[in-house]
């Protein structure tokens, strides 16, 4: 099938809830609002003749200051089985960023979710294991906003302090004695 | 057995596996929690690797940003600098001319072989044979030796450019690697006569580690360990890049979907490999190596130090960046690992505005619980080699 077909299909099934289709160097993405982002997913994957069963990538993407809502959550598609693929990307809002995990549908997604919560704190609703993954726990600020400075914040992590902190402690001690 | 568990109180005990453990391939730290030698949960941690390559991108150029991916997956180091610079030039409309095509497939199968063998070599010895890590060296060295004749380094190359390739290949470079890809596949079958019918290598992975085929897909599995299952998922086949539609290869699947079908694939692989580096010698056109669009590829060195144009032109891209439209894209190449993806935004200037890697370590690291929990800690050693990763590419 045709992206552009499906991208339609879509639009058919969901009036509501599609923002916009774009089509550049031949990869069709869909905007969609974030309320059913759930439903969408499931039909996609589930529909026969569209059965998008391997999703291949969800990043987030921070658009501070160039949209209305200030992130995106981008699920890339793909079926095996039609050799088709498919770009989906969610609108979340600055205030609130939250959305539907879809670990539900597909169990890739997982460690994809957590890292956009890690980068970006977005929030996904019903995610089984939602804690941070590259950033340890106790990490302030999300480093992939575009309002995070690229050589970090002046303050140290707690974690690197402790480690000097110990390290000093080692030097003075007098291991011979 | 029962009456020992009846006779004696156990008790369930957690284990902090790594980071800074042999088996674990580089700084992966997996919380095991075990009644005896079973495993009943097994929490990876991640991310003591983390440089932040995705927020680097964002602040270099396309054209500069490319040695970041030197850095993802070190051991096949050309391969993701393949994927970065079909990626960009996707984005920016060009296309490479013919004969870098040819070239930049050659030298990523190198990448795949020096990887699988590494691979082979590392995951036999995690499992108790010492021998094949020897052999398995000696070839690589082989590749590295002839990655460094190609472009001077043997790790982190780089040499792949957008709009082609750095520089053409010499005549020897040629018949030394010809030789290589003709030789190569009877060491292959060396390495399965240790390795292949040997029974202690089949008890440890046979039946050990088992994904079908569907849950392996809805899991995002990709590359050999999605093959193991039965699937031919492979984007070398499945939506060709550079030269892989010029050239005859089979693509290698498994059945059972277990640590010894891995293995298979991987071997048949690097079999394959030598195949395709074989044809694009014999095939490969005379012509240019670099497209002509100087809007945004880097002009000639020795042209630079000629001529003005040039040299103005080497200005603009290195401090402005090249001209680049706005749009994304995402581009995804079959890398050792499996797919590795770039996703680019562009908001229209020379620096990417979102630049995300969908690195296939990161999604394999993920599926380690679901393999391993229920078997013994001897089996997650066998799964950790077979689902292959690289900590410096999961991590990013």
């Amino acid at each position: 099938m045709e992206i552009l077909q499906i991208a339609d299909k879509i639009k058919e099934k969901f009036p509501e809830e599609i923002l916009d289709i774009k089509e550049f160097r031949g990869q069709v993405s869909v905007l969609l609002k974030k309320g059913k982002i759930l439903e969408i997913c499931r039909y996609l994957h589930d529909q026969t003749d569209l059965s998008f069963n391997y999703l291949a990538d969800v990043c987030g993407v921070d658009y501070l200051g160039k949209k209305e809502n200030r992130f995106e959550v981008v699920y890339h598609l793909y079926s095996i089985k039609h050799r088709h693929a498919i770009r989906l990307k969610a609108e979340v809002s600055g205030d609130n960023p939250a959305i539907h995990s879809v670990v539900s549908i597909w169990a890739g997604a997982n460690w994809h979710e957590r890292e956009a919560h890690d980068m970006y704190g977005i929030v996904f609703q019903g995610h089984p294991d939602l804690r941070r993954i590259l950033m340890p726990d106790d990490w302030d600020g999300f480093p992939l906003k575009k309002d995070y400075p690229l050589k970090g914040t002046e303050k140290e992590w707690p974690g690197f302090t402790d480690v000097l902190d110990r390290a000093k402690r080692f030097s003075e001690f007098d291991w011979k004695g | 057995m029962e009456d020992i568990e009846k006779a004696f109180e156990t008790k369930e005990m957690t284990i902090s596996m790594g980071p800074q453990h042999p088996a674990t391939h580089g700084v992966l730290r997996l919380v095991l929690n075990l009644n005896g030698e079973n495993i009943v949960k097994c929490t990876p941690y991640v991310g003591y690797l983390h440089r932040g390559i995705e927020k680097l991108g964002e602040n270099r150029t396309y054209l500069s940003a490319l040695p970041l991916t030197d850095r993802l997956d070190y051991i096949s180091s050309m391969n993701a600098n393949v994927g970065y610079v079909l990626a960009v030039e996707k984005l920016f409309g060009i296309e490479a001319p013919e004969r870098a095509k040819f070239i930049r497939t050659m030298v990523s199968e190198m990448g795949r072989i020096s990887s699988h063998i590494v691979w082979l070599g590392t995951h036999v010895l995690d499992i108790g044979a010492t021998t094949p890590l020897l052999y398995s060296f000696r070839e690589r060295e082989a590749i590295l030796d002839l990655f460094e004749m190609l472009c001077g380094a043997r790790l982190t190359v780089s040499y792949p450019r957008v709009g082609g390739v750095r520089n053409d290949v010499s005549q020897e470079f040629i018949d030394r690697l010809y030789a290589f890809a003709l030789d190569f596949p009877s060491k292959v079958d060396d390495y399965e006569t240790l390795v292949t019918e040997n029974r202690v290598w089949k008890k440890r992975t046979v039946g050990v580690g088992v994904i079908s085929a569907e849950e392996a897909i809805n899991w995002g599995l990709t590359g050999p360990t999605l093959r193991g299952s039965g699937v031919d998922y492979d984007i070398r086949k499945y939506v060709p890049y550079d030269a892989y539609d010029k050239v005859e290869f089979k693509v290698a699947t498994g059945k059972n979907g277990d640590c010894y079908d891995r293995y298979l694939v991987r071997m048949e692989e690097m079999r394959q490999s030598s195949r395709i580096i074989k044809q694009c010698i014999e095939k490969l056109p005379a012509g240019a190596v670099m497209a002509d669009s100087p809007k945004n590829t880097l002009p000639p060195k020795d042209l630079v130090l000629k001529d003005m144009e040039h040299l103005i032109q080497q200005f603009i891209l290195i401090t402005k960046g090249p001209a680049v439209p706005e749009g994304e894209v995402y581009v995804s190449t079959e890398v050792p690992k499996g797919e590795l993806g770039y996703y680019f935004v562009s908001d229209g200037t020379g620096k990417p505005y979102r630049m995300r890697l969908r690195s296939p370590s990161f999604v394999h690291a993920s599926v380690l619980p679901r393999l391993s929990e229920g078997g013994m800690i001897a089996d997650l050693i066998a799964n950790i080699g077979t689902i292959d990763i690289v900590l410096g590419e999961c991590d990013r």
